[in-house]
């Protein structure tokens, strides 16, 4: 589903990814770890298709179709979601009428008409008692005000409302306590299917005891290092990182 | 023959046919001479030093123009508030539509100003308000002098309006260019309430400049929202001049909508004069292309225990020009004031311009006054969050154009009405949101 091939990217000209090479499958978990600006958001970022950051080479493809030249909107189009490491509030647009809006640009883009109200609202009530949101809380403006566990849920709501082919998470996780994170990891596992793919970025290994990854994929320097199972994020947590940069040296 | 010589003489021809008895006749001499010692104000006065006249002056206006245009009502129904029922007080280059409109002296009075203005039975009250809120500024008075006709609402003791009033002047642009200078005066007694929508509008790309003179007075408890649309065309500008005054415990709410026009200069002038007043002054701005808007407001608080809220959010974009300059005046006496003033910009491209200018003046010394003004840019982050959920570049500008602006849109009684700026703003934005946010 996602190629991503010998990727380079940069930021106010300085190199972030340098060679990134990742194939993730149709019904697959990728959890990407790596110490602190290793490149993970970044990629993250490259794949959503944000403005500053430029892909210097390499291409990424979405079943096939090459999509580094497509807007972020397009990409979203195309079945991409990003879950926000720090989601922006937005004041006066609240969490209803932003992801009605999200539904029916995405409908339109596909040539679809709006989703009828009724429709609309059962899956909205649906997709809030997945994830344990109070209905009150839809009315609020976007993420103004919100915890650090609000915030993240209702990431993870917004990829329960838009289906996604591919959702990449970027470290959903921090900001989390523990029964926030059940219900976060709950949501995301219900969403799973064998059509669809998620990428968890994550510190911890606490996260994938509940996204449990098929592959786990470690990020230095902007370089995918070493790949593995679940078996590799439970090294990382107990021996750290400097092994891996012992054992490449 | 400049603008000014051209206004010098046709007053004295207007002069001739009105009756000389009439105690109004000094009235408008006086408001004459002082426009004939200050002409039109220019850039090197304080409060016009953003906003220049010079351009406009330039252009042959026609005073008195003809006055047998009719349109129909099917070619300007959009201009009106269709989904509810409203009152209609309509003028067509100046002149009273009797078609297009819908007056009534029942219980309350919408009806006209050249009526107010000539017959006996309305004389002590236009000896008692007219031209006493207003103030004596160069175009006011210009206005004073030639004022003839307009809208006269007077809502007596304890009465409501059960219906909306619409205000609308129509330009037909049959001339070239044509000068118009409205003149309406509002009078809410005690307890009575009223909602009034005002609109200039052009109906097609002729020079318009209309010089808009209203008068509201508020007795005690009284309460008025109005409304302003200023959505016109390209070639038509707006100096509108609004005088309020606030008896005891009265609410009076002016919201601005700024969406079109070639210049628009706002003078909104607010006078608590009892106790518990509250004044709440909105403005949403949102223009393009080389359009100016200038909101020049005064808060003159002379009582005790009042309110006054200003909120006007900007929106800027293309080589469009916006002026806020607002100015809060906290008379010694007026103890226990809570005044507010916040004005927030939004500069969507490099070459548009705000001259934000806050003013507070504080003789008293137990009082509330804050005010808070921003600049900025629309949030890039924001718009990434909101591209990357599959909304558009365009309907995501929109959504945080709209979003921004909000808060003084929230605060529309009118459902109707909201719903159609919420309208205006998608059109001018060209998206299709329904943005019932």
């Amino acid at each position: 589903m996602l190629q991503i091939k010998d990727v380079y990217a940069s930021v106010e000209e300085k190199d972030i990814l340098k060679g990134i090479s990742l194939s993730v499958n149709a019904g697959e978990v990728h959890a990407i770890m790596g110490p602190n600006g290793a490149g993970k958001s970044t990629l993250a970022s490259i794949i959503a298709g944000k403005e500053e950051f430029e892909l210097t080479k390499g291409h990424i493809t979405i079943d096939g179709e090459d999509i580094t030249e497509l807007d972020a909107e397009e990409r979203a189009h195309k079945g991409v979601f990003l879950s926000f490491q720090y989601p922006v509030e937005i004041p006066g647009v609240s969490v209803t009428n932003f992801i009605k809006t999200a539904i029916n640009e995405n409908r339109k883009a596909k040539g679809l008409k709006d989703m009828p109200a009724s429709e609309m609202l059962k899956k909205i009530k649906e997709k809030a008692d997945l994830l344990e949101i109070d209905r009150k809380f839809l009315s609020r403006s976007l993420n103004v005000g919100f915890s650090g566990g609000e915030k993240k849920r209702n990431e993870i709501f917004q990829m329960a409302m838009l289906e996604p082919k591919l959702a990449i998470l970027d470290e959903t996780d921090s900001g989390l306590d523990i029964d926030a994170l059940k219900v976060v990891a709950n949501g995301v596992n219900k969403l799973k299917n064998k059509d669809n793919a998620v990428i968890v970025i994550t510190h911890y290994q606490r996260l994938l005891d509940y996204i449990v990854p098929d592959f786990v994929h470690v990020i230095m320097d902007g370089k995918i290092v070493k790949s593995g199972t679940k078996q590799l994020a439970y090294e990382l947590e107990e021996k750290g990182y400097d092994w891996i940069k012992e054992e490449l040296v | 023959m400049n603008l000014k010589e051209k206004l010098q003489s046709s007053y004295l021809a207007f002069e001739d046919h009105l009756q000389a008895d009439s105690p109004l006749h000094d009235v408008r001499n006086k408001a004459m001479k002082n426009f004939e010692t200050n002409g039109f104000p220019s850039k090197k006065e304080e409060a016009w030093k953003y906003t220049s006249l010079k351009a406009l002056l330039n252009k042959e206006f026609s005073i008195f123009p003809k006055n047998d245009n009719t349109i129909e009502f099917k070619d300007v129904k959009e201009y009106f508030l269709n989904d509810i029922d409203t009152y209609k007080v309509v003028f067509i280059d100046g002149v009273y539509s009797s078609f297009l409109s819908q007056i009534t002296h029942d219980v309350i009075d919408v009806c006209l100003m050249s009526s107010a203005l000539n017959k006996s039975k309305y004389s002590s009250i236009i000896e008692t308000y007219f031209n006493k809120a207003a103030n004596s500024e160069s175009l006011t008075c210009l206005n004073t002098a030639f004022a003839k006709e307009g809208a006269y609402i007077r809502i007596a003791k304890h009465k409501e309006a059960q219906k909306p009033i619409e205000i609308i002047n129509f330009a037909t642009g049959t001339e070239a260019a044509t000068m118009l200078q409205p003149r309406n005066l509002i009078i809410v007694e005690e307890n009575a309430h009223v909602q009034i929508i005002e609109r200039h509008q052009s109906l097609n790309q002729n020079e318009v400049l209309t010089n808009s003179v209203t008068e509201i007075f508020l007795e005690k408890r009284a309460n008025v929202d109005y409304y302003k649309i200023q959505n016109d065309t390209q070639n038509a500008s707006l100096i509108d001049s609004t005088f309020i005054q606030q008896q005891r415990e009265s609410i009076c709410s002016v919201h601005t909508f700024s969406f079109g026009g070639k210049l628009t200069r706002n003078n909104l002038n607010f006078k608590q004069l009892g106790e518990r007043c509250d004044s709440i002054l909105n403005g949403v701005t949102m223009i393009e292309d080389k359009q100016h808007v200038d909101h020049n407001t005064l808060v003159h608080h002379i009582a005790e225990n009042c309110e006054s809220h200003q909120d006007y959010k900007g929106v800027f974009d293309d080589s469009a020009t916006g002026v806020f300059n607002g100015k809060v005046y906290v008379e010694k006496q007026a103890q226990k004031l809570d005044a507010f003033q916040k004005n927030n910009n939004i500069l969507i491209s490099n070459k548009a311009t705000i001259n934000a200018k806050p003013q507070l003046e504080i003789f008293a010394d137990d009082v509330k006054c804050s005010h808070g003004c921003t600049i900025g840019q629309l949030d890039q982050e924001a718009m990434f969050y909101l591209r990357s959920r599959g909304i558009a570049n365009k309907e995501a500008r929109a959504l945080l154009m709209y979003a921004f602006a909000n808060t003084v849109l929230e605060s529309v009684k009118i459902p109707e009405l909201k719903g159609r700026i919420n309208k205006l703003i998608a059109n001018k934005i060209g998206v299709n949101l329904g943005f019932d946010l």
